[in-house]
């Protein structure tokens, strides 16, 4: 299938997804924009796991340091939209490139600990220094603050639109990178590490600097999560933000770039649509993981990808 | 006496990695388990304290080992022991018994009365009967454990899978059935510990996640896979956690034992006890 194609199918999602805003009632419409945030915290999530191989479980010190980055100023300091989401992307990629440093000295199970120890010890701190963070209670942002070119971000259009564009960005990226000769290096780590290192790769530089995108990734969506919907709080540090990226992008098919965007949104419905019959919306997600690990590892694109659309990217 | 249930807890998930090179997440959610039946045990059962709480003291292991077991055979078994996978999965129990036992048993923190009520006057100070009681059980069963890894035909073929999977294989060892076992024998030693500190703490749905991590923490620190390592870290952290929050505040503590041991992963990672190179 040629280029042109791929890039002709993920505009039409885009324009899809724009479009939804006038359809949904304005409910689900503000669930999209939720979604999309999300998916974009799944997209970086899905660089470094779905496409570099790299399983991290703390992917929420990312997304929280771009969080706290942005809103910390914005609250104390009444900073504007637009610089604390820039702060937002270099406080995610800050934090990526610390823990990446000390944590890709480890591979595998390792790995996995060292960043669940990193976030967990990050949630501490949040909560420790909670006179400056607000701890466990988190604070709302002043409205200054959620202002960008003198539209008000706490209403439904702005809001969506500022969310759609941020994930889309996000999306033509991922889409660029992967396509691109760094793309194939990224799934060659994933794919054999060792043969890529006898090619004359850099094993750990790829991975960082896969990991730093990935935490800017990471750290615009929580820096946008506080902006958009005006809350930020230490609980975003706790490692159930770190299994949620890792969720959708399981189920939406990990290593395809329109994965975390299905998975994103098919997760959020399910548990809105769980929640009237029942509260127990962490079972449904501990079952979704079993469920996804035991039957469907590809999720529901890499399906499709293997049905289907072989070149899917 | 938090020392001696940590030993119990962290032994239980060394033993599993051990055996299994399997790291399971949901480790502490047995050990909550543990304390909910056991909460459960003791307000069914009529008759006198000690009586419900010899009860649930067989009871909940054999449970929670039957539930392990379980697990195992229908999920782990069916992912190939694939290290990666198996902490997806064992996220995802993790997440499944804490909202079943929020389900069933509540938010609210219970009480289990303890089965004898005895203090040790000393002349300076006195001291809980049950403390030392606890820190006796945890001594014996650790050495239960001990010697049957080390001096039983069964612990022998658990020792010869941890060395060598196919081999073992080969030699007609059914390595599934092992593998069950130490599952839910892990599982078993964190219900033994829960419900051993069940009548000095309260049993609550979120208890789990403190001896998660402090069970990582001592099970890394001794040596990923090395029982002994694990025992003596334990016992280090467990009596030094009281000295260190006298100087330090808890959630300060947490966070400088948690940074610590993400490093000692990243450049020590046979551990401080110098387990041998993998």
């Amino acid at each position: 299938m040629s280029g042109r194609k791929i890039w002709a199918a993920h505009l039409a999602l885009l324009a899809v997804l724009f479009a939804l805003q006038y359809i949904l009632p304005p409910y689900h419409a503000t669930n999209l924009a939720r979604v999309m945030v999300l998916a974009l915290f799944a997209t970086g999530y899905n660089l470094a796991f779905g496409y570099t191989g790299l399983l991290s479980l703390g992917h929420a010190l990312f997304f929280a340091a771009g969080m706290f980055a942005a809103a910390l100023p914005a609250w104390h300091y009444g900073l504007g939209a637009g610089p604390a989401l820039l702060l937002a992307v270099l406080g995610g990629a800050g934090m990526a490139l610390v823990t990446g440093l000390l944590a890709l000295r480890t591979a595998g199970v390792s790995f996995m600990i060292v960043t669940l120890m990193f976030a967990k010890a990050f949630h501490l701190i949040l909560i420790y220094f909670n006179q400056w963070t607000g701890g466990d209670q988190g604070f709302a942002l002043p409205a200054a603050s959620r202002e960008l070119a003198g539209q008000a971000l706490s209403q439904d259009g702005p809001r969506f639109l500022v969310a759609w564009t941020l994930f889309s960005v996000g999306l033509l990226v991922c889409l660029a990178l992967v396509r691109s000769r760094f793309g194939r290096v990224m799934v060659a780590m994933r794919e054999n590490e060792d043969r890529s290192r006898l090619l004359g790769y850099n094993p750990y530089r790829v991975k960082l600097l896969v990991l730093v995108i990935s935490g800017a990734y990471a750290g615009l969506a929580g820096g946008a999560w506080a902006i958009l919907f005006g809350y930020a709080g230490a609980g975003f540090a706790e490692i159930q933000y770190s299994i949620l990226p890792m969720l959708y992008v399981l189920l939406g098919g990990a290593g395809v770039v329109a994965g975390p965007i299905l998975g994103a949104a098919a997760m959020f419905w399910l548990v809105e649509l769980a929640a009237e019959l029942t509260s127990a919306w962490l079972f449904l997600v501990g079952a979704a993981l079993v469920v996804l690990v035991l039957f469907a590892p590809k999720g529901v694109l890499g399906w499709v990808r293997a049905r289907f659309w072989r070149d899917l990217p | 006496m938090t020392a001696a249930a940590l030993a119990l807890t962290a032994s239980g998930l060394s033993l599993v990695f051990g055996v299994m090179r399997v790291v399971n997440v949901a480790h502490g959610e047995f050990y909550m388990l543990g304390a909910v039946i056991a909460w459960f045990v003791t307000t069914l059962v009529p008759g006198p304290a000690w009586a419900a709480f010899l009860v649930a003291l067989v009871v909940a292991p054999v449970a929670v080992a039957a539930l392990a077991a379980l697990a195992d055979r229908l999920v782990l078994q069916r992912l190939n022991y694939d290290p990666e996978a198996t902490i997806v999965a064992t996220i995802g129990l993790l997440y499944m018994i804490q909202q079943a036992a929020l389900t069933f048993y509540g938010p609210d923190a219970r009480p289990v009365a303890a089965p004898f009520e005895w203090r040790l006057q000393l002349p300076w100070f006195g001291y809980s009967g049950y403390k030392l009681f606890v820190v006796a059980a945890a001594a014996l069963v650790l050495l239960a454990l001990w010697l049957f890894m080390t001096r039983t035909k069964v612990g022998l073929v658990m020792r010869a899978t941890q060395v060598d999977r196919e081999v073992a294989q080969a030699f007609g060892i059914d390595v599934d059935l092992v593998y069950m076992a130490v599952f839910g024998i892990g599982a078993a030693l964190a219900a033994v510990a829960a419900v051993l500190i069940v009548p000095i703490q309260q049993a609550h749905y979120l208890m789990g996640h403190d001896p998660l991590l402090l069970s990582f923490i001592v099970v890394i620190i001794g040596g990923l896979g090395s029982l002994r390592g694990t025992v003596v870290a334990a016992l280090v952290i467990g009596l030094s956690d009281g000295v260190i929050s006298m100087f330090f505040s808890p959630t300060l503590a947490k966070i400088l034992a948690t940074l610590l041991v993400a490093l000692v992963l990243v450049f020590r990672p046979q551990g401080l006890f110098g387990g041998r190179e993998k």
